[in-house]
């Protein structure tokens, strides 16, 4: 395997300007994307994997996704190594293309370093102009916090499909019962829906146990060759698929805050490894607060959509006891959330399930495919997602 | 916590000065007259927020600025409870023009807002910075 011969670059610009006093840095990735665009003779609606580095103003790649309205992205990378990072960015993108996981790749950098009397980040400074985030002016003035933007979801979620609060309760209610097995979960209590919805409302419709815990701490994971893989003493985990998308607004017209990027995630992820829903024996679902797991259980199709809230109800997700086993480490509504992010301990919960090692009282018998899938961001503004399916190897 | 009755009903908060870019300015020299811009693509025909240079649609370079009444339905909301200056709303608007706008909505008590209802904008102060849009019932 090899990126030899494997992909090609078809287009390329510079942008003609030396001093760029009366254009923004994003608008200069822009009309550089559009001036490669132009000499490849492609459209912006082409993309499907972007590429940027560390310096791109806003949220990783998300906020120049949105800037640019790259509606078909399936594939997203902002390594930052420097002046080199575009350098990266086309070998990976020649293995992302090598792979399958995209076919036009668009890299852009710009900035405007001879403009210092202007400074970055999203904080307006009273009569000075900022060359932040594009999105920063118009939107981090309304005391947008991740409580109250996922809260808009839930609320729009509830207006549309009727989903209560008792059935997000059921979600709380779920990990709990996996938590109390979990010697490290910071929250080790058995929980009741009753406890839910009376918990004190944090930012309607989210009450306090609606939200997951801040913890520190963290993890790690070690990837390996399939033939690293066998001098190894331990039980096989095979990657089996991955997809990724972004989502936002997109000029405030894609607007919906009732499904999220697992929509596009989950299909790729699935048709990657030739197996559907049915076939996931445990699921990890990011559990930033109860309506996220709602949400990328329907976007993922283990239910219709807007059938989340029966679906969760009862307690189908406690191992044992429903239909499909969620987050049996307490997830970060009960365990842990490091760092406020709580992608890294979705993959390993999934990885102990399908060597057999969760705690027996929540361990899934015949543990053979598992599914673990986050978004990142903001559901409410703009976020990545990610689905990653893996299977045991006898 | 105080109790939410305590709190003044208007739900209206302090408002930090915006950041404003070389690309925004034109938006919040509007907005210091009082009036509230959008951005159409003359060559597409559509209208986006936030404002951008290129269409996020067909991206054209041929986007201008057109003066919108601000008019519009709230699409989804949320009131924030644990906030120390009290309750406020943030949420989207849909604009009659198409665009969702995130704002917040003032002059409404923190349990009489509804998906659907008709909303408009209006400006309110910051401190050191130009005023900026906010949305109160129609």
């Amino acid at each position: 395997m090899s990126i030899k011969g494997k992909a090609y670059i078809m287009g390329a610009y510079e942008h003609p300007l030396r001093d760029a006093p009366d254009k923004s840095t994003p608008q200069l990735h822009a009309e550089c994307a559009k001036g490669a665009l132009e000499d490849a003779g492609l459209t912006k609606d082409d993309i499907d994997g972007y590429f940027c580095a560390g310096d791109a103003p806003g949220f990783g790649a998300m906020s120049m996704i949105d800037y640019m309205g790259l509606r078909n992205v399936r594939h997203m990378d902002s390594t930052e190594t420097g002046g080199s990072s575009y350098l990266l960015h086309v070998g990976h993108a020649a293995q992302a293309i090598a792979e399958g996981k995209c076919s036009v790749a668009l890299v852009t950098l710009a900035g405007r370093p001879r403009q210092n009397k202007f400074f970055g980040g999203g904080a307006g400074k009273p009569g000075q102009l900022t060359d932040g985030p594009p999105e920063a002016g118009y939107e981090n003035i309304y005391g947008g916090s991740t409580h109250n933007t996922y809260g808009m979801c839930a609320m729009r979620h509830m207006y549309e499909y009727g989903t209560t609060s008792e059935q997000l309760a059921w979600i709380k209610v779920a990990a709990s019962h996996h938590a109390q097995y979990n010697p490290n979960a910071f929250l080790k209590d058995v929980v009741t829906v009753e406890q839910v919805v009376n918990s004190r409302m944090i930012s309607d419709p989210l009450h306090l146990l609606d939200c997951c815990v801040v913890t520190d701490g963290g993890g790690a994971l070690i990837v390996v060759s399939p033939e690293v893989a066998k001098t190894l003493n331990r039980p096989k985990v095979k990657i089996m698929g991955a997809g990724e998308s972004p989502k936002g607004p997109m000029g405030g017209r894609g607007l919906d805050l009732t499904h999220s990027g697992a929509v596009w995630s989950g299909p790729i992820a699935f048709g990657e490894a030739g197996v559907t829903p049915a076939d996931i024996k445990y699921a990890s679902i990011y559990d930033s607060f109860t309506i996220t797991v709602l949400m990328q259980l329907e976007d993922l199709g283990f239910c219709e959509k807007g059938q989340g809230g029966k679906f969760v109800a009862d307690g189908n997700l406690i191992s044992g006891v429903g239909k499909l086993p969620f987050n049996t480490d307490g997830g970060g509504l009960c365990n842990n959330h490091p760092t406020n992010r709580g992608g890294i301990t979705k993959v390993i919960e999934a990885v102990r399930q399908l060597r057999g090692e969760a705690h027996p009282k929540v361990q899934v018998p015949n543990c053979d495919i598992a599914l673990a899938h986050g978004t990142g961001g903001s559901l409410g503004t703009r976020h990545g997602a990610a689905t990653l399916i893996m299977e045991r190897e006898a | 916590m105080t109790d939410v009755q305590d709190r003044p009903a208007t739900m209206t908060r302090n408002i930090p000065a915006p950041a404003v870019t070389i690309e925004s300015k034109p938006f919040w020299d509007a907005a210091t007259e009082g009036k509230f811009m959008i951005k159409r693509c003359n060559a597409c025909g559509e209208a986006h927020w936030y404002p951008r240079a290129l269409c996020p649609f067909c991206f054209s370079d041929e986007t201008v600025w057109e003066e919108s009444p601000g008019e519009g339905v709230i699409y989804s909301y949320s009131v924030m409870h644990r906030s120390p200056s009290g309750p406020y709303a943030i949420g989207y608007v849909t604009l009659n023009e198409g665009p969702a706008v995130l704002t917040n909505f003032v002059d409404v008590a923190p349990d009489g807002l509804s998906i659907g209802q008709k909303v408009k904008v209006k400006f309110q102060p910051t401190e050191n910075g130009p005023p900026v849009p906010v949305f109160a019932p129609a």
